[in-house]
């Protein structure tokens, strides 16, 4: 954290290179070259049943990363998503074990998500605690109850009909999960890039002290983003509930790692106030695609992890070794 | 007074409050043996809190020390499987850490990256480097030899080794962080990073040496580790750095850097070491304690604020009052 300052130049650039040069242009080429190494490395990826089942692997987690991204845009952080996953699956399997019906399980799932995201937002916009501590803390008290409830037991034996939000299609290959990520990118892009909620978001995230003399409510929209991300991580976990037709307490461990390397991937700053919903949008196509590549070469999860923390440093510090040069 | 008043006092209060009550039903939790065995028990926590208080000192974090543990305890099983002695993978896994611990001080500091952006990416890595060089092979109680799993069982003078090395760091980096240079510099890099360069000192620097101790720290109790539980894999320790930050903010260290005490950062890893032990013992069933360590965080973090947030701070009350 030495001392830096930004250097304003003297012409700017064309739209033109600007979007060449941009982040997203960078993800779009390794997109691109993520998808041709993999067809070329094995005979099973160009089959549109392989691909619109290796969607899976990220559409819940991206869910959540369109949330995280503008809470990480605004200068937070919620670690505590997957263990709202843990809570909310286990809500929703308490409640089927009293005879709730689909409707109900979803909204119970939902509402989950809802009450975390406001006792996090509460601690951190109204209290005014540190996010980051405050969702390592909520993090272990989600999934410490979620625990409680359930011990080493599961819950299994959801209704048949709950089974379409995780395993139904809408149409042709276009499952229910990958409708749903392509509707909530669109919506996420208006709310970011075409609200003044969204202009909000970025100011908060550049200097909350001036947004808050412009006349932003800091401490509203800081709350309105929990309560966001603690949502669409409901809206996962009825996804990968309804997939995996089973809930332990373990569900969804580690998650929260993931999306926040898909956030940073996605060109998001880690220290708030840039990033754009389109680069998370290819950061979770092509760690999808990279991991489903890997899958067909029967490479084990564990070194895909280790492939996707290189990437994770290697994308942020290639343009700061660049910049140097 | 101020005694009273500093946050390590009331945390230890609370931590012998703690005790009483579990002791007031049942009086064998206070026998000695039974409180040695606890901060024996929570002798790993200790040493990666104060290497993580450091680091967070210096307003990073580093969230890479369990994964770097488990990979320093694999090094340190088959280097015994391999016939090295002792003494040789004391120092090999301490260099080892402190090496990890190097990588990620230096993206840090040369490449300016967020220090939670380089130990996420780390974490994965380390942990995945264990699975490379194992193939995901467990290492055995019977393969490992008897010197390697007694070390830190030795009892010396009523507490074994690892208690005995757990009390060692504490002394070592109390007196560094209070008597040295370096030691004050990483309180100058993280309560006023602009304020600490014009003082003179390498703000990155100082974040690097606070990672390269934070990984030693992690290589040695990764030794403790697989020695004491006789056996290493790729998922040993897994999750275990978030226990070493909470202890760190149940101490009192201050996320944003620059507030914090080693005395502050072991009580606090004593504070959750007490509730693990204790859990067994009145009967309640262990799957309570992640909510329970998780609500103590949420507590710690809203005592903190509300402490942090008295009236200004008066310099020279005491001229003031004259």
């Amino acid at each position: 954290m030495t001392p830096h300052h930004r250097i304003i130049p003297d012409r700017l650039q064309s739209p033109a290179t600007r979007a060449l040069r941009s982040w997203e242009a960078i993800l779009v080429a390794v997109a691109i070259a993520v998808f041709v190494t993999n067809s070329f490395a094995s005979p099973y990826f160009l089959n549109v049943w392989n691909l619109s089942d290796a969607t899976f692997n990220f559409t819940e987690k991206a869910l959540i990363a369109f949330a995280m991204a503008m809470l990480i845009i605004a200068g937070d952080i919620d670690l505590s998503v997957a263990s709202i996953i843990a809570l909310s699956s286990t809500a929703m399997g308490v409640a089927m074990a009293a005879g709730a019906d689909t409707p109900v399980l979803v909204l119970i799932g939902i509402g989950t998500g809802l009450l975390c995201g406001a006792i996090n937002g509460a601690l951190v916009a109204g209290l005014g605690l540190p996010s980051i501590v405050v969702t390592i803390g909520t993090m272990s008290l989600f999934r410490g109850v979620a625990y409680i409830i359930l011990g080493d037991k599961a819950f299994t034996g959801y209704p048949a009909s709950f089974k379409f939000f995780g395993q139904g299609y809408v149409w042709w290959v276009i499952s229910f999960e990958l409708a749903l990520f392509a509707a909530m990118a669109v919506v996420y892009y208006v709310l970011l890039h075409r609200t003044s909620f969204g202009r909000a978001v970025f100011a908060i995230g550049n200097n909350a002290t001036a947004a808050q003399f412009s006349g932003i409510r800091v401490a509203r929209v800081r709350f309105i983003l929990f309560l966001l991300t603690g949502v669409m991580s409901g809206i996962a976990a009825v996804c990968l509930t309804s997939r995996l037709g089973s809930t332990r307490p373990s569900i969804a461990t580690g998650w929260e790692l993931e999306i926040v390397t898909m956030v940073v991937l996605g060109g998001v700053s880690i220290l708030g106030g840039a990033g754009s919903v389109a680069g998370v949008f290819l950061a979770a196509l092509i760690m999808g695609m990279v991991t489903f590549g890997f899958g067909l070469l029967n490479v084990p999860g564990i070194v895909m992890s280790i492939f996707l923390g290189v990437l994770l440093i290697v994308v942020i510090a290639l343009p700061r070794l660049l910049r140097r040069g | 007074m101020s005694l009273l008043k500093s946050r390590e006092a009331l945390l230890a209060l609370a931590i012998l409050l703690l005790i009483g009550v579990v002791a007031a039903r049942f009086p064998a939790f206070v026998r000695p043996a039974n409180l040695a065995n606890v901060l024996n028990d929570t002798s790993p926590l200790i040493i990666l809190a104060i290497g993580q208080m450091i680091v967070i000192l210096t307003k990073c974090i580093d969230l890479s020390v369990a994964a770097n543990l488990a990979l320093c305890g694999m090094v340190a099983a088959l280097m015994n499987g391999a016939g090295v002695p002792l003494p040789l993978i004391l120092m090999g896994v301490v260099a080892l850490g402190a090496g990890l611990g190097a990588v990620n001080g230096v993206l840090v500091w040369k490449l300016g990256i967020p220090s939670i952006v380089v130990t996420l990416g780390t974490m994965t890595i380390f942990r995945g480097t264990i699975f490379l060089i194992t193939d995901g092979k467990w290492v055995n109680a019977h393969q490992m030899s008897d010197g390697f799993k007694a070390l830190p069982r030795t009892v010396l003078l009523g507490l074994p080794v690892m208690s005995w090395m757990a009390i060692a760091l504490i002394i070592l980096f109390t007196v560094v962080l209070t008597r040295t240079a370096l030691g004050r510099s990483f309180y100058a890099v993280g309560g006023n990073p602009h304020a600490a360069v014009y003082a003179g000192i390498n703000v990155g620097r100082t974040q690097f040496s606070a990672f390269v101790i934070s990984g030693a720290l992690a290589g040695l109790a990764g030794y403790l580790w697989v020695a004491r539980y006789a056996v290493a894999y790729v998922d040993i320790a897994g999750g275990f750095e978030l226990d070493v930050v909470a202890a760190c903010v149940i101490g009192g260290v201050a996320i944003a850097g620059g507030a914090g005490t080693v005395a502050g950062a072991v009580l606090g890893a004593l504070f959750l070491g007490v509730i693990k032990n204790a859990l067994p013992v009145v009967g309640i069933s262990p799957f309570w304690q992640m909510a329970i360590s998780g609500a103590a965080i949420v507590l710690a973090v809203t005592f903190n604020a509300t402490q942090a947030r008295a009236p200004g701070r008066i310099i020279l009350k005491s001229a003031e009052a004259r």
